[in-house]
């Protein structure tokens, strides 16, 4: 889960990394007031879940109260990059004298942690990687032995921090670490990190994002949950445990583990090219198991998406029968009927491997209205593209 | 031959007693695993019967170690304790230990394998995968047995069920050994591990790989394959439809800006001369025809 800006710094805040929350307001009168309160010049920042806020007009300084009510009407609605603004961050302009780059994450390559660090802030950091690659300090981190304070020194003078800072960030780092793995974040990032004009280190902008694996030891984390920006589709699957991702096409996906699905997605938008670029229309794992309730479930989500013409449901039987899944499948239309919500779009379904033949012959017995029965992956995702085209 | 997993391999399971353990133990022994027992504090001594065999349960692992000679672990604790239970594996030195548990932090899986690296006795496989299998020797893990038979096809996927897939599609030819490494954003087994395995392993002619959107693992391990692997390789890669951002079920499968992407990871395979299926079907056919080319 990412972190909106305001949520990022008062996590850093919470482990005394030297930040200023500021103020998080929703409308143009809440924003004169908060300016009103913080006194002087203020910066009013759009906290969206996407970078490059600044360019997009999503960053702006007022020089007092009026101007602050005024910037914030500019600001909030702003579509950036798919990202509608909503709230605001209120933060006094602060006097800064340079700006560095700083962060934490997960290296995957090496399997541990990586800390890239730089003395040109402010900017996207891969753009200063490519231009000047000697710019960037990559460092990596053993988890075994973390961030102490000699770790931080040595990252410090890595990424050609000033002399004159090196006393000061140091600390921040060993605390930035801290917030790393003590929230269970795979990634912490503070660009800018600047030095104030009083020689200290502050972080004036804030990414975090945490690993929702590790929600079960952070029961507070379930605040920072956006819940207003979730798609509708995604919220209720979410709130049934469903593993499920909205796309924007006609075919409706179920299938049984992550990349099985992740894969019959591909097929299903390279067979829909022969009709008229038919694409899937989700992203839908419904797991090992397979009970009616979850296929029920899965699949009132799925008819509930008025963007769907068709429904693939793909299932290998590895360790759950295919029998199960039938039968899992008729229980489900019940359900659904039962529920008056009768399944109406056609379905198309593909049963293969354990214990196939009985799970088919299940389904043809049933008869279920709408529902077509195609033996391979390949064929059953070209029927349902060709059903979604009708 | 194989890799990694051989009919000598003793193998105890942590989390045997719990309901995921004792229904995969079963299936796990059905499939002919020696399994030689099972690890919980709370039943040391006692024993849990398996269709009519009985596995002792040691209290700690390093006693199963002692007592048995085990040499593989398959851990089906629950993510909260999953760190603890790899920890006290490779204490005990465990040569392989195999984390099938879904979920785990990904925090506590680099600190696992961390000191994994620095013991250097303990391969780890997973976390959030199917395990491994030898057909027809053994099988530490949750892959069905019964899918496809011993043959001379070596198998590497981040994910589950198409590891199933492919082996079902290519049951006539059969496998040496499919090692599901899992989508985690830290595996214990990488690609590469498998790829370097199977390249020397004299009982695999082939390899099959799949992998999926997220980092940067296919990329290297094309680089792998062109400097290392002489065995002929088909690809495949999933997840070209997935958007920018979003997790796709697997911890580590996220597209992020433009890195990650199955187009890239594809031109990297096939700029390397690996063969690269549209679909898992024609993924297996490409295989199809090398395997029948070789037997000519």
């Amino acid at each position: 889960m990412d972190l909106m800006e305001f949520q990022a710094k008062t996590v850093f805040a919470k482990h005394g990394v030297r930040t200023t929350v500021g103020a998080v307001v929703t409308t143009p009168e809440e924003a004169r007031a908060a300016a009103e309160k913080i006194g002087g010049r203020v910066v009013v920042k759009a906290q969206v879940k996407t970078g490059g806020r600044g360019k997009a007009g999503g960053v702006k300084l007022a020089s007092n109260p009026d101007e602050a009510e005024e910037k914030a009407r500019e600001i909030l609605g702003l579509d950036i990059k798919g990202h509608v603004v909503k709230i605001l961050n209120i933060v006094p302009a602060a006097a800064i004298g340079e700006e560095y780059y700083f962060s934490f994450l997960i290296d995957r390559a090496n399997r541990n942690y990586l800390c890239i660090a730089s003395a040109a802030g402010g900017m996207e950091i891969e753009e200063v990687a490519h231009t000047d690659p000697d710019a960037v300090a990559q460092i990596s981190i053993d988890p075994a032995t973390g961030v102490d304070e000699a770790k931080a020194r040595e990252i410090a003078v890595a990424a050609k921090y000033p002399a004159d800072v090196i006393d000061a960030v140091v600390p921040e780092i060993v605390k930035l670490y801290d917030v790393f793995i003590a929230e269970d974040a795979s990634l912490v990032e503070v660009n800018p990190l600047v030095k104030l004009e009083d020689g200290n280190v502050e972080a004036l902008d804030g990414k975090v994002t945490l690993d929702e694996n590790a929600d079960f030891r952070h029961p507070d984390h379930a605040e920072f949950e956006d819940v207003s920006a979730a798609d509708p589709l995604e919220a209720a699957a979410k709130a049934k445990g469903l593993n499920y991702v909205k796309l924007d096409g006609s075919v409706g996906i179920i299938g049984n583990g992550a990349g099985l699905v992740m894969s019959t997605l591909d097929v299903v938008a390279y067979a829909g090219e022969e009709f008229g670029g038919q694409k899937p229309a989700n992203f839908l794992d419904i797991g090992g198991g397979a009970s009616a309730e979850v296929m029920a479930n899965g699949l009132e989500i799925i008819i509930s998406d008025s963007q769907v013409e068709s429904v693939f449901v793909n299932v290998f039987g590895g360790i759950t029968a295919c029998d199960a899944v039938a039968n899992g499948i008729v229980q489900a239309f019940e359900l659904l009927s039962s529920r008056g919500e009768a399944v109406t779009k056609p379905l198309v379904v593909r049963l293969d491997g354990n214990n196939a033949e009985e799970g088919r012959r299940i389904l043809d017995e049933a008869g279920l209205a709408g529902l077509e029965r195609v033996d391979t992956m390949d064929g059953a995702a070209k029927r349902a593209a060709e059903l979604a085209a009708k | 031959m194989s890799i990694f997993l051989t009919k000598d391999s003793k193998v105890i399971v942590q989390g045997m007693t719990g309901s995921e353990g004792t229904k995969h133990t079963t299936r796990m022994l059905a499939s002919g695993t020696n399994i030689v027992g099972g690890v919980n504090p709370r039943k040391a001594g006692q024993s849990q019967d398996f269709d009519g065999k009985a596995v002792a349960v040691f209290g700690t692992v390093a006693d199963a170690v002692k007592e048995t000679g085990a040499n593989v672990s398959v851990i089906f604790v629950p993510p909260k304790f999953t760190k603890d239970a790899v920890l006290e594996a490779v204490e005990a030195e465990v040569p392989l230990v195999v984390v099938i548990t879904e979920g785990v932090p990904v925090h506590d899986t680099a600190a696992f394998f961390a000191a994994a690296q620095a013991s250097g006795k303990t391969r780890i496989i997973g976390p959030n995968c199917p395990g491994i299998i030898t057909p027809g020797e053994s099988n530490a893990g949750i892959i069905p047995a019964d899918i496809a038979g011993q043959g001379r096809i070596g198998l590497v996927s981040k994910s589950g069920t198409l590891t199933y897939q492919m082996m079902y599609e290519l049951r006539d030819f059969g496998f040496s050994t499919a090692i599901g490494i899992g989508g985690d954003p830290i595996i214990g087994t990488t690609h590469i591990d498998a790829l370097r395995a199977f390249q020397d392993d004299p009982d695999t002619d082939a390899i099959v790989m799949i992998g999926e959107i997220g980092g940067d693992a296919e990329e290297r391990a094309a680089a792998f394959i062109k400097e290392n692997v002489t065995k002929p390789v088909v690809g495949y890669v999933a997840g070209f439809t997935a958007p920018e951002g979003k997790t796709m079920g697997h911890a580590g499968a996220i597209v992020s800006g433009s890195s990650g992407t199955a187009a890239a990871k594809q031109e990297a395979l096939e700029a390397v001369g690996v063969k690269v299926g549209k679909t898992p079907s024609e993924t297996a056919n490409l295989m199809r025809e090398i395997m029948q080319g070789l037997s000519k």
